[in-house]
């Protein structure tokens, strides 16, 4: 089967970093792990990217943004999308788990404890306003696929949870 | 070596048939759910509903992309979705059922996630690659719409009298529509045999264990039924489906061609 390693030549890194989620403007697809490799074959560049949910709306945009982003680079490229292997909330970087908690969404936890929050109501999750984990489900799904919905009893801020999927 | 071809033909037809058999169960039942959107009993519920539809038509699009390559012709995956008639759609007449209260969403919900992620932990070992990583994907998303499914009928079940009783008469009502999921197609035969497809008819023990277990957690009665209705698999469809492929298809039907 396939590895999880990324191929991604080093001379298209800063392009790609970039290039935004759509949903997510301060979470580059770089730190997100939806580029799975993005190689220079004769002339052209050949993006492989991955959905993190199978329904999400934000990969068509994505996948324009990563062509103007590298046209203005200078170069032509082939984008496609794979499914294999499947995007986990793992490959979401330390920088891109730091930029989402400053935007106000709550990182996913480890599976474990993901389960234990969204099934048995545990208060794990940090509230990415103040700071408390004394936080509660609102729903398990949110305002887009990837979130479920939480609100912070200290603040009394509602906020997202980025879902651990593995 | 005409005989090669026609068998290599055969083959092809019916892995064709073999997406759509597992697609068009996504594909339907995601529209119904997607009706809810903007009239869910509540802003949660409404949005969680909206989630499941579009993980749902997610998952179609990577079946009915695959299935139009495989066909090789002109058709695209938005051909195979708007543009077939109601007896070319081989969905389970489970999924097509339309939306009556809460209750009944979320019976008919569960009845088919229980379903969905069996189904789909065996699809994992699919010798077909493609459709191994579309499982393998669709089972990430699917976990959630099951603890969702099976949350709400445990809350509604053991809940107060009324929801009690709605969510009795709603696995009462689905009941006789939960044994088609368990039939087997020509086409799901031969894909069985080739390693590709999933053995449905081993799932089945699972499946009411399971959905047994919920139920009774959730104080709902087990019905016992005799006879069972069927015939989604072969396109005859209760007379719901109609009106749910004039909404589906609305656009197509009325601006041919048209797109986005």
């Amino acid at each position: 089967m396939t590895t999880t390693e990324q191929h991604i030549d080093k001379i298209l890194i800063p392009i790609l970093e970039q290039v935004s989620d759509p949903e997510i403007p301060v979470l580059s697809i770089m730190d997100m792990g939806v580029v799975r490799s993005a190689i220079i074959e004769n002339d052209i560049v050949k993006v492989e990217i991955t959905p993190t949910y199978s329904g999400c709306p934000a990969m068509d945009v994505i996948g324009d943004d990563i062509m103007a982003a590298l046209k203005n680079a200078g170069y032509k490229s082939k984008i496609e999308l794979i499914l294999h292997p499947a995007w986990t909330t793992d490959w979401i970087t330390e920088r891109g788990r730091k930029a989402l908690e400053k935007y106000g969404i709550a990182a996913p936890l480890e599976a474990e404890a993901d389960k234990d929050v969204l099934l048995n109501g545990k208060r794990l999750v940090k509230c990415p306003q103040c700071g408390s984990k004394n936080t509660k489900l609102v729903s398990q799904f949110g305002s887009t696929a990837c979130k479920a919905q939480f609100q912070c009893d200290e603040c009394q801020e509602p906020f997202d949870y980025f879902k651990c999927l593995k | 070596m005409k005989a090669g071809i026609s068998l290599r033909e055969t083959m092809k037809n019916n892995l064709y048939k073999y997406i759509l058999g597992i697609a068009d169960n996504s594909l339907i039942l995601g529209q119904r759910i997607g009706e809810l959107c903007g009239h869910g009993p509540s802003l949660e519920t409404d949005i969680a509903c909206t989630n499941l539809s579009l993980d749902l038509f997610g998952q179609v699009r990577s079946y009915y992309q695959y299935a139009a390559k495989i066909a090789g012709d002109d058709r695209t995956e938005d051909d195979i979705a708007m543009l077939r008639k109601e007896r070319d759609y081989i969905n389970v007449l489970l999924v097509e059922q339309p939306n009556r209260d809460f209750a009944y969403i979320i019976g008919r919900q569960f009845l088919f996630d229980v379903y969905h992620y069996l189904f789909l932990t065996e699809l994992q070992k699919s010798k077909d690659l493609t459709l191994s990583a579309i499982a393998t994907k669709s089972l990430k998303e699917v976990s959630y719409h099951l603890r969702f499914s099976s949350d709400w009928v445990k809350r509604l079940g053991d809940g107060t009298e009324e929801s009690h009783a709605k969510m009795q008469d709603a696995i009462d009502g689905l009941w006789t529509y939960t044994d088609e999921l368990f039939h087997q197609t020509d086409a799901d035969k031969q894909m069985v045999s080739e390693g590709i497809g999933v053995d449905v008819t081993k799932l089945k023990d699972t499946y009411y264990n399971n959905v047994a277990e919920v139920l009774t957690e959730a104080t709902i009665q087990v019905p016992e039924l005799k006879y069972f209705q069927k015939g989604g698999k072969q396109g005859i469809h209760t007379e719901h489906m109609g009106y749910l492929l004039a909404e589906l298809q609305y656009m197509q039907r009325a601006y041919p061609n048209m797109e986005w």
